[in-house]
């Protein structure tokens, strides 16, 4: 993470803003909308918070993870992520909005996947939540398909030169989840332990998912 | 269109900037442009083509320096003003100055559960077999519509490889016009790196598109 706030784009700067009391523009620019659509019947406020309420605490990568810590574990689910990996996920209750046609796509020793949407911010809602900024961010949406070997050296990910990357950009309304490898030294662990080993990056294929030695270590740390 | 969300292969955009917390949002406002978005989208007014076709429509130096709640906020103001459900003026005033026009329902906090549940699934019957199959040689066409396209500039005009025949689904090109939904078989479509980006790009990169019918010819 890089954490240099100082260093934002454009599109960002009315951020710092937000913080200091007075109501920014868009602030007021958003009251004025809802207001309007709410007086006009167009829309009930209450579904609105119930939206905003399901997507903060409700849909998130953890959801992804156990998808993926199933596949790692349960050969016969794998086979059926495999074959038709939107029943598969919608069997474990994920369900709905971005979500309606899945694809799982599977790391291996010669391939690693990685998704991108660059025409605007697509993203498997149901496996993983929201995207995080910068997934929908210009950067991102520019060079994951140009230069992804570069995009995944930011990220922090070397893979050997020799290790094809494949890049999935989502123009429609297909929804590709990508399944890390299982890291080695994790045989007999159950879903749940190797559920916390998935992290969201790795779903996405701009991250590896965590260490087992660290985790282990750090669960038995002081 | 070829407008400023077109994205890919683009530079200059700087480092990807990863934030050490990661909020879903960065401001009260961004919420509610969240939620009016999908309240307003789940009205039957307009359709998620239409949806994407206002903000990509943004003239592109205002999309590119717009953050994007601000596209979202904007996408659904030109929404409202073109279908009539909004006047300029009363966005001006901030408050209704006119009657409602009607709108096919309105999102109850009851019924959200549902119909996120429900989604917005994109598959039709197939009216006929696809005309490609999985690792059928196809070239995309060069093509510059000025309304909405989803086929990235990037790739088109390339030849690739059909990988995935995922069905018959709603064209986006007619879709976001209101034309009606015109489905066609989609395919995954894989180009080498070096089709797409030249003789210096890296040879062990594959990039894939999905890719309506009518976007491809026979290689």
């Amino acid at each position: 993470m890089s954490g240099d706030h100082g260093r934002r784009h454009g599109a960002h700067d009315h951020h710092h803003h937000d913080h200091e009391g007075a109501l920014s523009p868009m602030d007021l620019r958003v009251r004025a909308l809802e207001s309007i659509l709410v007086e006009k019947g167009y829309v009930d406020p209450a579904a609105v918070d119930e939206l905003i309420e399901t997507y903060e605490s409700r849909v998130g990568p953890r959801n992804g993870a156990r998808v993926v810590a199933k596949a790692w574990a349960d050969p016969a689910f794998r086979e059926r992520l495999r074959a038709d990996a939107t029943e598969a996920i919608v069997s474990l209750g994920y369900i709905g909005r971005q979500g309606e046609h899945m694809v799982a796509v599977w790391n291996t020793p010669d391939e690693h996947n990685m998704v991108v949407c660059t025409l605007c911010s697509c993203y498997p809602w149901t496996v993983l939540g929201l995207p995080p900024t910068w997934y929908k961010s210009a950067p991102y949406r520019s060079r994951a398909v140009l230069d992804p070997r570069g995009v995944l050296a930011e990220f922090g990910v070397a893979l050997p030169p020799e290790t094809r990357i494949r890049v999935w950009d989502s123009t429609a309304e297909i929804r590709y989840l990508v399944i890390p490898m299982r890291p080695e030294g994790t045989q007999g662990w159950s879903e749940e332990a190797l559920a916390g080993l998935v992290t969201r990056d790795s779903m996405i294929g701009t991250g590896l998912p965590h260490d087992p030695a660290s985790v282990a270590a750090a669960e038995s740390g002081p | 269109m070829n407008g400023g969300h077109d994205l890919g292969g683009m530079h200059g955009f700087g480092p990807i900037e990863r934030e050490a917390d990661e909020p879903w949002f960065h401001a009260p406002w961004e919420r509610r442009a969240f939620g009016l978005t999908l309240a307003m989208g789940a009205s039957g007014a307009w359709n998620l083509d239409m949806s994407r076709h206002a903000r990509e429509s943004l003239p592109p130096g205002e999309y590119l320096t717009s953050s994007y709640y601000e596209i979202w906020t904007k996408g659904v103001e030109r929404l409202v003003t073109r279908l009539g459900l909004v006047s300029e003026a009363e966005l001006k005033a901030g408050a209704a100055l006119s009657p409602p026009a009607p709108i096919p329902r309105v999102l109850r906090a009851a019924d959200v559960a549902a119909a996120l549940a429900r989604g917005g699934p994109t598959e039709r019957p197939a009216a006929h077999p696809a005309r490609y199959a999985q690792g059928d040689a196809v070239v995309t066409r060069v093509t510059h519509p000025p309304g909405h396209i989803r086929l990235p500039r990037y790739a088109r005009g390339k030849r690739g490889t059909v990988e995935l025949v995922h069905g018959v689904h709603v064209f986006p090109d007619t879709n976001a016009h209101g034309q009606g939904e015109e489905p066609q078989w989609l395919y995954t479509v894989r180009f080498s790196g070096l089709e797409l980006w030249g003789e210096e790009a890296d040879p062990e990169v594959v990039v894939s598109i999905d890719a309506w019918e009518s976007y491809l010819e026979p290689a």
